[in-house]
């Protein structure tokens, strides 16, 4: 009867947050709605009436040549402030003092030498759509909706990648689709790969358009008509079991969306990839993705239940949804990281959690990055990982300080300034050494202080400061702003990307310096004129290693050819990660842009077996984005 | 670019400063009391001596061999910790800045009375200041005499440099207070030999690794193992090397920089003790003692001593391309493993690289040249029965075309303005032992002049070895095809890699090098088909042949000593003293030319060749003529036909 009478309360409870939450907006407060205040917030037309983010012409709210939203970007303004645009982040219409004399100091670069993009996308540069005509009329016959303008083809000829970008940026364009379709189930989609197979049409999937692995790429070398198949109007949840916590949904929903709509009765996935505002649960599920809180929910392959994917074969998926089986090898395994390779994931059932009661960022600074690594193992050892905890070098440290928004009152700036004062004098930290973690908290008020006690325990025996809440939240929104700008920095002459890799513990602190090394390294033995942004961070752990993230960037003046200077210099820093035990990718995958060491990294035998599973379900390669092999 | 890695006379050298000008000319004292502040790695600060050993013994390379020596030996843990630590305890250095003081102060007034200069090149010491913040970095100087060390630290120490730690063997720990003396000036001392202690392995190459990784001090140790008795270049001693690359290898640095050091002494202090070693008479057992004694040296003048700082070298830039470093991603970093056979043969060629890089910037003085004529020319006259020397004017002649020569082929040479102003008139030629009593002391005292002059010709050696192989290879070639050519002197070449440095596996470099060196300089015509000496290279040809002549002699000597005397129970141990007997009475008998043949050097680089070759086999300590007789035979045979040839 307690129970009952407990549960109830809590729906109650849950209800009411919901329906003040729709009353509100977002309120402040140590609520769970802190977490998704940092995300976008959507239109509030789609939020109510039909919970789409994304429409069928992207381009109506994306930027075209550059990264997310067309209202949200950073400028620096009439009196040269940097400003971030817009309404959706916590970020938007604030002044970020710090950002120019980082930027200036940083890369050397100048506001008086900037490189504009091209401002609009010519339709006529674009290479004419090459038509299977008997595809056509079939897939008309059908009603569901295509397109072949030049906009919509463009848009899903990339993905994030810097050449994708920067080429973009200059108005090139290469191959691209020669058509887009928008199915709207999954029978759509059995359709659609029929028509394919009949009329030998290339098919790429495309879902929110994140890829920063070339896997968007058409093969130059393709001479069949190339058909982009859209999954954005796939996106509903089309039933939740609150018996068993799952939930069925299509797989061309968004992160965003996905959250919104589940936070609405009470739950979420917790699956949250930084990309997450703009990336596909289809595309997770095609690339092994990897969210911030997998410590508590699992990476994507713990959380997929049950998978259906229409394939040149016909519809592969499993009878049951037991929690595990032995069948053999687990047949999702063969379509979790096959990069579109294979056919389309119209469905998923995943794991669903009730929302978490209270949320609670944190941070702590170290010394050095290396006790800051220490004090990560040491976390991972005991098995005590909060939701989410990072840990960035310095490097990364001043660069969040560079994006501090301007303060209102006297009283916090003094008041961080007193911080300063007390970590680097009092405490004798060296501001060129020192190094944060971001933490994040999530369950039960009551086990998240204890939680969190006992984390701050651990970082003190390695000389860690506990930093404040809005150290740690400003680290995750940052997540979020950090792919606008680089947007920012190609605008003058600054170039620059991420990647990431896994490592064993004990070679965490020898990766992290040798590839930051060789980034620099190999920018002088390239003749870059300005000493290179190389930093990293590490982003995930595990038991036995973790995920390291890094970021190079450069000012590019003076260079003939800055992208073939960044691809080189990237390469480069690749084989260093290999070299030093790092995987080939923890979560971005493979795509064309790591296809070299596929071979290397799986052995001849492991690629054979990739190989005849491609040869049986798609022998005559409709799936031909040739990613991954 | 070929061209350019072929042509010696392209290499482009740095000049060259005398230190000791300075001191000649300020207080020592001062000079030894002066602030001294050394840029380290990275800004590091010092690390004091107990905690890096506290460091080695906390790492867990040496915990897993503990661990692993304690279950296989069944001793408790406890105990292998405790020998690790005496063995720590007896190795590791304690540099202490009061001693160093004590040797500037000390080694100031002992190199100005030995020394007329010391010359650095002192663009090579800001380039090691350069590599020492840049990475960890490893010191490799040539190694002639036991002042090598002294004197490196002696010049860092007086440019300002970190001091290095320095890989001493442990025949010095003999010698009481010197050896705790040169401990606290940064020595580490490692046993002669210790190839199956695990234990040992492991604290030392741990201990070595620590203080590079961290870049503590730069590690300085002598790619040769030991003092060269002959001048030339020994053949690199891997082990220490393969240490110092690891932690590249492993990632456990980002680079490592080596830099080669070269040592050039006008005149050794040991010569005479070399050359009697080398004939048998034991070398005395390093005392504290003996060393007073030797202080009689201190009266004679040793000429000036030029130190060359080569350019650094990145370990990852010779493993480009050649080490796949994924190797060390299935295994734990700290369990000591075999190197595979893939960095065995990249630490191997990196040695024989960096030993070349050594020879090529050292610096050779007059007295080479003159001993190696006059040498060539003594050989000519005991052939002919005479004893008439050479006349000023002609050894003067014939130096000068010698001079232009080693200039053509690429050598370092200081050739002074005013030349031999100490020999006034007369003839020249290699002193004359005083009183004698039995031809055989006499025959022994007359040698140890002779290897005395052969070490001062060996110094240049290296300048010709390639050409003079393809010259003594076209001799003994029974015709001028190439291909002909290229088989015997890939055959001598071969056989000799013992006693020349001589990478293995670069014949048909080597072959080109040597071609590409005597065809420009008119000595040779390289056609299609054949090798052709010009009518002005006889002489070039005839000079680098002879050049080659006693050590094909010595060879041959040693070949006939095993198939004419060696009997069924001849030990390594028993080697040498008969070897020396059975040359000793061919010399006596007037049936060998080169009193050079006695050099023991010599004696054990040709049979390390046998074996190697296998025309020899060493059974239980016991040196027996191949099983393979055929071929052995076969290959002696060679061998010897080959010298009646030349």
């Amino acid at each position: 009867m307690l129970g009952n009478t407990s549960d109830r309360q809590r729906i109650a409870q849950q209800r009411l947050r919901i329906i003040a939450g729709h009353l509100q907006g977002p309120v402040d407060g140590d609520s769970a709605i802190l977490a998704a205040e940092c995300k976008a917030q959507g239109s509030k037309t789609d939020v109510c009436r039909e919970g789409k983010t994304v429409p069928r012409r992207r381009q109506e709210i994306m930027k075209w040549n550059g990264w997310g939203y067309s209202d949200s970007k950073f400028l620096f303004n009439k009196k040269g402030q940097a400003e971030f645009t817009g309404k959706r982040y916590r970020l938007s219409g604030m002044i970020i003092p710090g950002l120019k004399d980082w930027m200036e100091g940083t890369f050397g670069a100048n506001l008086q030498h900037k490189t504009p993009a091209t401002p609009l996308l010519t339709s006529s540069a674009v290479q004419p759509a090459t038509l299977n005509k008997a595809f056509l009329e079939e897939l008309k016959s059908t009603g569901i909706p295509f397109s072949h303008d030049a906009e919509d083809r463009v848009f899903r000829a990339h993905g994030h990648c810097l050449h994708e970008i920067f080429a973009l940026r200059e108005g090139k364009f290469g191959r691209v689709p020669d058509m887009v379709v928008w199915p709207n189930c999954h029978n759509d989609v059995v359709k659609i790969v029929e028509l394919a197979c009949k009329h030998n049409v290339c098919v790429i999937p495309y879902g929110g358009g994140t890829s920063v692995s070339s896997a968007l790429e058409c093969p130059p070398e393709e001479t069949r008509s190339i058909v982009s198949l859209d999954t954005s109007q796939m996106n509903r949840i089309l039933w939740i079991d609150e018996k068993n916590l799952t939930a069925h949904v299509e797989a061309g929903i968004v992160g965003q969306d996905l959250e919104r709509l589940l936070n609405e009765s009470g739950y979420c996935t917790g699956h949250e990839p930084d990309s997450m505002e703009f990336s596909s649960l289809g595309g997770w599920v095609a690339t092994r993705a990897s969210g911030m809180k997998k410590n508590i929910y699992g990476n994507i392959e713990d959380l997929v239940i049950h998978i259906r994917m229409v394939t040149p074969r016909g519809v592969i998926e499993k009878s049951c949804q037991g929690p595990r089986m032995s069948t053999g090898p687990d047949i999702h395994h063969f379509i979790m990281g096959s990069e579109g390779t294979l056919g389309v994931v119209t469905e998923v059932t995943m794991k669903i959690r009730p929302m978490p009661e209270y949320q609670k960022y944190g941070s702590v600074v170290f010394p050095n990055f290396e006790q800051g690594v220490a004090c990560l193992r040491e976390v991972a050892k005991q098995r005590c990982a909060p939701a989410s905890i990072r840990l960035m070098d310095n490097e990364q440290f001043k660069f969040g300080h560079a994006l501090k928004p301007q303060v209102s009152s006297i009283f916090t700036s003094f008041l961080d300034g007193l911080k300063t004062f007390y970590i680097t004098k009092f405490k004798g930290f060296d501001p060129n050494r020192l190094c944060v973690a971001t933490l994040l908290f999530e369950g039960d008020r009551e086990k998240v202080l204890q939680h969190e006690k006992q984390v701050y325990d651990i970082a003190a025996k390695f000389g860690g400061l506990a930093a404040g809440e809005d150290n740690g939240q400003r680290g995750y929104m940052l997540t979020f702003v950090i792919a606008y700008l680089r947007d920012l920095g190609m605008d003058y002459y600054v170039i620059g990307e991420s990647f990431e890799t896994s490592v064993p513990w004990d070679r965490v602190l020898d990766i992290c310096r040798n590839v930051k090394a060789r980034i620099i390294q190999e920018c002088k033995d390239k003749g870059v004129q300005f000493p290179p942004l190389s930093t990293c961070r590490v982003t995930q752990t595990y038991d036995t290693g973790a995920c390291v993230y890094f970021y190079f960037a450069f000012n590019y003046r003076g260079l003939s050819d800055p992208v073939h200077v960044y691809e080189q210099v990237e390469h480069a820093a690749r084989e260093e990660i290999l070299a030093n035990g790092g995987s080939l990718s923890h979560h971005h995958g493979v795509g064309k842009l790591r296809k070299e060491w596929m071979r290397d990294t799986v052995s001849n035998v492991g690629v054979g077996m990739l190989k005849s599973v491609k040869d049986y379900v798609d022998p005559d390669n409709i799936f031909g984005n040739r990613n991954l092999l | 670019d070929k061209i350019r890695a072929l042509d010696p006379m392209l290499k482009k050298r740095d000049d060259f400063e005398d230190m000791l000008e300075e001191r000649r000319n300020s207080s020592d004292l001062r000079y030894a009391l002066r602030c001294y502040t050394p840029v380290l790695y990275k800004g590091l600060a010092p690390c004091k001596a107990s905690m890096l050993k506290s460091m080695v013994l906390q790492s867990d390379q040496l915990h897993h061999v503990i661990g692993q020596v304690s279950r296989e030996t069944g001793r408790a843990a406890d105990d292998v910790q405790e020998e690790a630590s005496a063995i720590l305890e007896e190795m590791a250095h304690c540099l202490q800045l009061s001693t160093v003081r004590f040797f500037a102060f000390t080694l100031s007034k002992v190199f100005k009375t030995l020394f007329r200069s010391i010359c650095v090149n002192e663009e090579g010491i800001q380039r090691l200041q350069q590599a020492i913040q840049e990475h960890p970095v490893v010191l490799l100087p040539s190694h002639r005499s036991y002042m090598d060390f002294l004197l490196m630290s002696y010049i860092l120490y007086t440019y300002d440099i970190a001091l290095p730690v320095i890989a001493a063997g442990m025949d010095f720990m003999g010698m009481k207070f010197v050896g705790e003396m040169l401990r606290m000036s940064g020595a580490f001392f490692i046993r002669r030999s210790f190839g199956g202690d695990k234990l040992y392995w492991s604290v030392f190459s741990e201990y070595v690794k620590t203080m590079l990784k961290n870049g503590f001090a730069p590690v300085e140790f002598f790619l040769e193992g030991t003092r060269s008795r002959t001048s030339k270049s020994l053949t690199p001693k891997l082990g220490l090397l393969n240490i110092v690359m690891d932690p590249y290898l492993k990632g456990e640095v980002y680079d490592i920089n080596v830099v080669p050091v070269s040592i050039s002494y006008e005149r050794i202090l040991e010569e005479a003790l070399y050359a009697r070693e080398m004939l048998g008479v034991p070398k005395p057992k390093e005392s504290t003692s003996g060393l007073f004694k030797a202080r009689k040296v201190l009266s004679e003048d040793y000429g000036s001593i030029h130190v060359y700082f080569g350019q650094p070298v990145s370990v990852r830039s010779l493993a480009q391309g050649r080490v796949n470093r994924c190797q060390f991603n299935l295994v734990p970093r700290h369990i000591p493993r075999r190197p595979s056979e893939e960095i065995q043969s990249f630490v191997n060629d990196s040695a024989y690289r960096l030993v070349r890089a050594q020879e090529e910037n050292m610096v050779l003085k007059p007295w080479v040249l003159l001993a190696s004529l006059l040498l060539q020319n003594h050989h000519q006259d005991q052939t002919a029965g005479q004893k008439r020397g050479m006349v000023l004017e002609e050894l003067t002649a014939q130096a000068v075309w010698l001079r232009d020569m080693f200039r053509e082929y690429g050598a370092f040479l200081h050739w002074p303005v005013v030349l031999l102003d100490i020999c006034v008139g007369g003839q020249v030629k290699p002193g004359e032992p005083h009183s004698t009593v039995t031809p055989e002391e006499e025959l022994l005292s007359q040698a140890v002049i002779v290897l005395s002059c052969a070490s001062y010709r060996n110094q240049g050696l290296h300048v010709f070895l390639r050409p003079a192989l393809l010259a003594s290879a076209i001799n003994a070639a029974s015709s001028n095809l190439k291909q002909e050519v290229f088989n015997s002197f890939s055959f001598l070449r071969n056989m000799f890699s013992n006693e020349f440095i001589l990478c293995p596996g670069a014949t048909v470099q080597d072959f080109e090098e040597a071609c590409y060196l005597l065809v420009k300089t008119g000595a040779l015509q390289v056609t299609q088909q054949e090798l052709l000496v010009t009518e002005r290279g006889q002489r070039t040809v005839a000079f680098l042949t002879s050049m080659l002549d006693p050590f094909l002699q010595g060879y041959q000597v040693v070949c006939r000593f095993l198939c004419e005397e060696a009997t069924e129970n001849l030990t390594e141990k028993q080697f040498v003293p008969a070897v020396r007997k059975f040359i000793i009475k061919h010399l006596l008998a007037g049936r060998l030319r080169y009193t050079e043949v006695l050099s023991s050097d010599l004696q054990k680089n040709s049979l390390a060749a046998l074996l190697r070759l296998g025309a020899v086999q060493k059974i239980k300590g016991r040196i027996k003529l191949s099983k393979v007789t055929y071929s052995s035979v076969f290959l002696l045979r060679t061998c010897v036909n080959l010298t009646y040839n030349c």
